[in-house]
């Protein structure tokens, strides 16, 4: 339960966990709007477009509730614009280039099935106010799930060429997924006060989940065994992040006193 | 055939103003009047999502960036919904997105300006949103029943989008000084073309009159713009910026607001390509149709496969 150099408090643990949450969710919406007016068909910019809205909304909501906990007179943009890449703590996952389609909508079903557990875990937490965010967010993490899952089905066993792609793209992303279920400190903090969920008690429903829909779309599911990345709860992430801060902040904080909202 | 009698009798039919349906006759060029308008305007939501497209990842702040997301999300819609109403012609989408990458079918113009500071967006916003409802006002009274359902819908989410582009850019001007100073350059370099969005003077604009005869459009160019001058010069009063035109005056006799000569030349030359963003937005789209060439081949394959399994099932 302690650090090695401080003992962490529910309040810091609390906040911790709600800016994980976040951080997820806006760095995968910003990644994601880049296919805004740029997607294979009318039907997915539209869709694309969608899910990064929901993806910041959710982000936006979260941060506005950690806001709160910390209660240092922040607002949810000082979170977005004001902290560096070593204070942002998403995953690797949610911040790697868009890639094309295929590696798009890999990356989102895989996130999304994760969010799907984790949030229908979540609406038990021992909070109204939390609770009520999750059980908003769920509805359309559902949606989220069930577009990227039939987007897996119809790439996979389209034709050669798709099939190609997005089992390359699974290859490429699965080394990103064992930190979709790490834990540490914090967690455990949540997970005693009734605020958190136990990712291990889902791991398996979600990796059936994967590899039914891997095996139903003819692809191949990749070795759960190969080495696995980790660090990002604790700020460590590839290069692409600093770009996608240096672009995402940089007018904000050329202007910082000018209200923006 | 098209005799004498049939077409009094769709005019009559316009005169007395009934709305035209997908399955009743019209004259053939009508159709094809309405085919030009209806793609060219669907192409112009498409393309209009790049320029604002290329402010979502550098928004200033977390609901601006949804503002803007939810905005160009809104245009796809539109896109999408009046390329469905084109196709009540006996068009194929396919066919009409050919024609406009590869062929001669053209969009606005406006969009091949670049977006170059934030400001630009609140500007599109005010000015272009605010000419386009102008614009669609009218057309949600067009004859055509598709055409003019799909404007009664554009016109709600649009005037939505020039609502919260108005609100952002009054923020600015009465903002920092560097604000201040973004917002009425963009003022500045947006007015004119926003005008110009009406398209030429009556005068060079040789559809015009056919057009109002059918009743697909119900005003002229000039008159529209007019109407959209008239409002604007109130508007920028209200929020402190200045339109860039020192002819701007107020006619007591005809109770509207006179302006200086529109720079026709400019509109021309970006009309045939030359705008600063014109072979960039070309190269957007035909890279993004190339691109995702692969994506509805595999869905078409998919739904192909699943069919014949269902059909083998039962």
């Amino acid at each position: 339960m302690s650090t090695a150099t401080k003992e962490l408090t529910k309040q810091e643990a609390f906040l911790t966990y709600l800016l994980r949450l976040a951080d997820d969710r806006l760095i995968l919406g910003q990644r994601n709007s880049e296919w805004c007016g740029h997607g294979p068909q009318l039907e997915e910019d539209l869709a694309i477009a969608n899910i990064s809205l929901d993806l910041i909304g959710h982000a936006t909501a979260l941060y506005e509730y950690a806001a709160e906990v910390e209660d240092e007179g922040h607002d949810e943009d000082h979170f977005a614009y004001f902290r560096d890449d070593r204070e942002f703590t998403n995953l690797q996952l949610c911040e790697l280039p868009k890639g094309d389609f295929g590696f798009t909508i890999a990356r989102q079903f895989l996130f999304s099935a994760f969010s799907y557990f984790q949030y229908e875990r979540l609406k038990e937490a021992q909070d109204e106010q939390f609770t009520g965010m999750v059980n908003k967010h769920l509805k359309e993490i559902k949606y989220h799930l069930r577009h990227s899952r039939e987007w897996v089905l119809r790439l996979g066993d389209g034709t050669e060429e798709s099939h190609n792609r997005i089992q390359e793209s699974f290859d490429e992303l699965w080394m990103y997924t064992d930190e979709l279920f790490y834990m540490d400190e914090v967690d455990e903090w949540m997970i005693k006060e009734g605020l958190g969920v136990d990712s291990s008690e889902f791991k398996d429903e979600w990796k059936k989940l994967v590899e039914d829909t891997l095996t139903e779309a003819t692809l191949t599911v990749p070795d759960w065994d190969q080495f696995m990345m980790s660090g990002s709860r604790k700020g460590i992430h590839t290069e692409h992040l600093g770009h996608m801060l240096a672009q995402m902040q940089f007018l904000r904080r050329s202007y910082p006193d000018a209200e923006w909202k | 055939m098209e005799n004498q009698e049939k077409l009094d009798e769709f005019q009559a039919r316009i005169d007395a103003g009934e709305k035209i349906e997908p399955k009743d006759w019209m004259p053939e060029r009508y159709r094809q009047q309405l085919i030009r308008m209806m793609s060219q305007h669907a192409h112009s939501e498409i393309v209009g999502m790049l320029p604002e497209g290329n402010w979502i990842e550098r928004a200033p702040s977390l609901k601006r960036k949804l503002v803007l997301l939810a905005k160009v999300q809104d245009e796809a819609g539109h896109g999408l919904y009046l390329y469905s109403a084109t196709e009540t012609l006996g068009i194929d989408r396919s066919e009409l997105v050919d024609q406009y990458l590869y062929g001669n079918a053209k969009y606005s113009s406006i969009f091949n300006y670049p977006t170059m500071t934030y400001a630009d967006i609140c500007a599109i916003g005010w000015l272009v949103d605010g000419a386009a409802i102008v614009n669609q006002t009218m057309l949600a009274r067009s004859s055509y029943g598709p055409y003019s359902r799909a404007n009664v819908r554009i016109c709600k989410e649009e005037s939505f989008h020039k609502k919260q582009g108005y609100e952002m850019l009054a923020k600015m001007a009465s903002g920092t000084p560097e604000q201040q100073k973004m917002a009425q350059d963009a003022v500045n370099r947006w007015w004119w073309p926003s005008l110009m969005m009406f398209g030429p003077h009556d005068s060079d604009s040789p559809n015009s009159a056919e057009l109002i005869k059918w009743q697909v459009k119900l005003k002229t160019n000039d008159e529209l713009r007019q109407h959209f001058v008239d409002r604007m010069v109130m508007e920028a009063e209200a929020i402190d910026v200045t339109l860039p035109d020192p002819d701007l005056t107020y006619n007591e006799e005809t109770g509207h607001w006179d302006f200086g000569e529109i720079p026709w030349d400019e509109f021309w030359n970006v009309v045939k390509g030359n705008g600063i963003m014109n072979r960039d937005r070309m190269k957007a789209r035909r890279s993004a149709h190339e691109n995702g060439e692969w994506v509805r081949e595999a869905a078409v394959e998919y739904a192909r496969k699943k069919k014949l399994r269902e059909e083998k099932a039962s």
